[in-house]
């Protein structure tokens, strides 16, 4: 039973940062905006939270770094691909490389220095629940977060008027303006939540999932997110089924490799993204629905005639 | 006009200038609209109509002028301004958002903030109310090019606005919808409601509009009352001369010329959600006559095109036949070596590459059918060969530009579609297919275009034109049939064709229903 507890609390574990990514991102998309930086403002997030917690002392003040640096970052890009209207792909691309690098060069005091790390919640009697009470009741703070920011960011796409607006200047921008949406705007904001998020992202990696900084940690989860966002057809809740898809699969094949199945181990460690791929495509074989909820806009630079 | 239409006056423009580089899109330009009144905006595409009123609903920013509402000096920054004086706008280019639902699409442009389902009530009414029947719970991207007006116009009307603008409304109506427009915008302008119709189609103007205002080259060449004025005389002010018209010789012989081309038994999946399923599509073109396709924007008019011209290719290797032979697997090039020529819709894209010189551009389509001209040994491209023809085809077709071999993307709309179609023309096509031949062209191209059309198809060759535009049509066809929800009717010879036999089929009546009629007539 023990065991159960302990592999879904690494299987949530595992997901939490590729969640909180993924639906920063596809805020960022909705709006109609490919960044593909994500890699690079999770690992800014990362190095941040990791040395403002490790020189404060305080995991808290780690987490608002991590929040705000890649928030920060994610501005750079922002100015770049909206109000100089450059290539987005091309800008996305370079912000990975520089976030990267950068982190790498920020980090090299903190690399195999003991961090701090964010504590777990514990409920003077649900915690100590028997199996539901760790589950429920004892994860990390970020855990709860991201469930939060799932449910929050579903309301606010499909329920709301503002929701509304970011769906409608994602399907067609030049349309949007013309009614005299503020595209810009929107999209400022939107790439900048996507930055916070991502930033968050990266402070899990680094304050709860291994509490110490190692250059690169962020190992590809950017990129993973944003296929998310992608597979799951924009929609919030399949991005929430992919990220934990993929973190159950992850685990389950760690586990294999240890107990030394006669598979081959670079198999093994490909299975997450088959198995993510798979059942992604086949919940949105419906293309009609696929094609509703695909921004049409994105990725294409707008500039306003004036 | 008179002396007491100063305060009686909703909006005056004076002097509204707007530049891009180095082209004058408006100058100088004057205008006035009263209360209650149809005030037409006449001119050629490219005469600048577009652009003054982008500036009065402020997705233009004026470089000088001075705009009055209700005789207060105003400056229109942006839509919502626009919005808050009680200008409304109904745009040639959709502004929709297709994922969306109607109701959605009019509470985006709502400042109120109520909840989507009171509006969907509301718009629920008001359409009712003005007999546009709408379902605000459909969405966008599955309605017709007609509905999608609809939900515009509803959006303009929930605004309460004073002020509407119609930016070329008619020109994706049925002749049958766009009679019921124009019974809305009598009625709006009963209630006391001003009107600022934008139109290049002249006997509407002279049906429904009080003035008119006619621009050609971004400047106002004059104000009249449209009523007391010919079609003629319109098209003279629009213009600046006569404009040629289309002579058309009767076709001879045709029951018993060759078929050219052969559509048997078509059908085609929907390729996107959005996309309509060709139905079973049966036509044949002989040499010697024009066979016009009508139909509303949308019709599967685009799906067609893409079959007969080998973008798509089709499983069934005798739905498509040219020449006698089949050629229903080919690519277009394949289709292009039996002897086929095909203008698509898109200029830009899609007719020609933008970047590339108009000599390249030649080389783009004709390498395989003029391969032993082009390309010589080895696979070098002989540039003086094709530079010459590209000449020729520019001296033979009148192509207006400001290089000898300027980039496809310098040319106008309407200079580009001439080299288009002169490039494909300079073949000898013994099959000609074209999509939208003259739109966006100015008149005398336009005028230019379907002459040689015409001549090509009397040479002895089959042509099939596809068009939205109707007047287009029964000016050029032998026979015209029409598109409808990816069924193509049977093809009307034009001595029995009629505008409203034609919008009739257009708007989905029984394909039977047009030739019932004839019967009995």
């Amino acid at each position: 039973m023990d065991i159960t507890v302990n592999i879904l609390l690494t299987i949530a574990t595992a997901a939490t940062p590729l969640l909180i990514a993924a639906i920063g991102e596809l805020v960022v998309e909705r709006s109609g905006v490919l960044n593909l930086g994500v890699e690079g403002m999770m690992i800014m997030g990362a190095v941040g939270g990791f040395g403002a917690g490790y020189l404060t002392g305080s995991p808290w003040i780690g987490l608002l770094a991590a929040i705000a640096l890649g928030a920060v970052f994610s501005l750079l890009f922002a100015v770049m691909t909206l109000s100089l209207a450059t290539n987005q792909v091309a800008t996305g691309l370079s912000l990975t490389l520089l976030g990267l690098g950068l982190s790498g060069m920020m980090g090299t005091s903190f690399v195999g220095q003991p961090g701090a790390r964010l504590p777990n919640l514990d409920i003077p009697g649900l915690t100590a629940m028997p199996v539901i009470g760790r589950l429920l009741f004892g994860q990390d703070p970020i855990f709860y977060i991201s469930i939060a920011l799932t449910a929050a960011v579903m309301w606010f796409l499909f329920k709301t008027r503002t929701g509304l607006t970011l769906r409608s200047i994602g399907d067609s921008h030049t349309s949007a303006h013309a009614l005299g949406i503020k595209v810009i705007r929107y999209r400022y904001l939107a790439v900048i939540f996507g930055g916070a998020c991502a930033g968050l992202a990266g402070g899990h990696l680094s304050l709860v999932y291994t509490p110490q900084w190692v250059e690169n940690m962020t190992a590809g989860r950017g990129w993973i997110a944003l296929a998310l966002v992608v597979f799951a057809s924009w929609r919030p809740w399949r991005v929430l089924a992919g990220a934990y898809i993929f973190g159950a699969v992850w685990i389950g094949q760690l586990h294999a490799q240890a107990f030394g199945i006669p598979v081959p181990s670079q198999l093994l460690s490909s299975l997450p993204y088959l198995a993510t791929i798979v059942v992604l495509v086949l919940i949105s074989r419906n293309k009609r629905l696929t094609m509703m909820n695909t921004p049409a806009s994105l990725g294409q630079p707008f500039v306003p005639d004036r | 006009m008179s002396a007491n239409q100063d305060d009686a006056n909703l909006l005056e423009v004076r002097g509204l200038t707007k530049t891009f580089g180095t082209l004058t899109a408006c100058d100088h330009v004057d205008l006035t609209v009263a209360k209650g009144e149809i005030h037409a905006l006449l001119g050629e595409n490219g005469a600048g109509k577009s652009t003054l009123v982008k500036m009065l609903f402020g997705t233009l920013e004026p470089n000088s002028g001075e705009i009055f509402w209700n005789g207060q000096a105003v400056t229109i920054t942006n839509p919502g301004f626009a919005k808050k004086l009680g200008i409304g706008m109904v745009f040639q280019h959709f502004s929709l958002f297709e994922a969306l639902t109607a109701a959605e699409n009019i509470a985006l442009s709502l400042d109120d903030g109520s909840p989507i389902s009171t509006i969907a009530a509301k718009a629920r009414a008001l359409s009712y109310s003005y007999g546009l029947p709408l379902d605000p719970q459909s969405l966008v991207g599955d309605l017709s090019v007609g509905e999608r007006q609809r939900i515009e116009i509803i959006r303009c009307l929930l605004q309460t606005p004073q002020l509407i603008i119609l930016d070329e409304p008619t020109s994706v109506l049925t002749p049958q919808e766009a009679d019921k427009l124009f019974e809305t915008l009598e009625r709006l302008r009963s209630e006391g409601k001003s009107i600022l119709y934008i139109s290049h189609r002249l006997e509407e103007v002279k049906r429904i509009c009080d003035r008119a205002t006619v621009l050609r080259h971004g400047k106002v060449v004059g104000h009249c009352n449209p009523r007391k004025e010919t079609a003629a005389s319109l098209a003279r002010m629009m213009v600046g001369n006569d404009v040629q018209a289309v002579v058309r010789a009767p076709a001879q012989g045709i029951e018993t010329a060759q078929p050219l081309l052969e559509i048997r038994a078509l059908s085609r999946k929907p390729a996107t959600p959005f996309s309509i399923p060709l139905r079973n599509i049966n036509l044949t073109v002989r040499a010697g006559e024009v066979i016009g396709i009508a139909g509303v924007a949308g019709n599967g008019q685009g799906e067609f095109f893409e079959s007969v011209s080998g973008e798509v290719s089709q499983q069934d290797a005798a739905s498509v036949r040219i020449r006698g032979k089949d050629a229903g697997g080919l690519s277009i090039t394949g289709r292009r070596l039996m002897g086929a020529a095909f203008v698509p819709e898109e200029r830009l894209g899609h007719g020609a590459a933008p970047r590339m010189k108009l000599s390249e551009n030649l080389l783009l389509s004709r390498h395989a059918t003029d391969g032993k001209v082009f390309v010589g040994a080895g696979g070098m491209v002989k540039s003086d060969a094709i530079y010459a023809a590209a000449q020729r085809i520019i001296k033979a077709m009148d192509v207006r530009k400001s290089a000898p071999d300027p980039e496809a993307a310098a040319l106008s709309g309407g200079n580009l579609q001439k080299f288009i179609v002169g490039r494909e023309l300079d073949r000898r096509p013994s099959v000609m297919v074209v999509n939208q031949p003259t739109w966006g062209v100015d008149a005398g191209a336009a005028a230019h275009i379907r002459q040689t059309l015409i001549e090509l198809a009397r040479s002895g060759s089959a042509v099939l034109v596809i068009s939205q535009d109707l007047d287009e049509l029964f000016e050029i066809s032998d026979a015209i049939a029409v598109m409808h929800n990816g069924e193509l009717s049977k093809p009307l010879p034009i001595a029995e064709a009629t505008f409203e036999k034609i919008g009739l089929l257009m708007g989905g009546a029984e394909p039977g229903h047009a030739e019932h009629a004839l019967e009995t007539s």
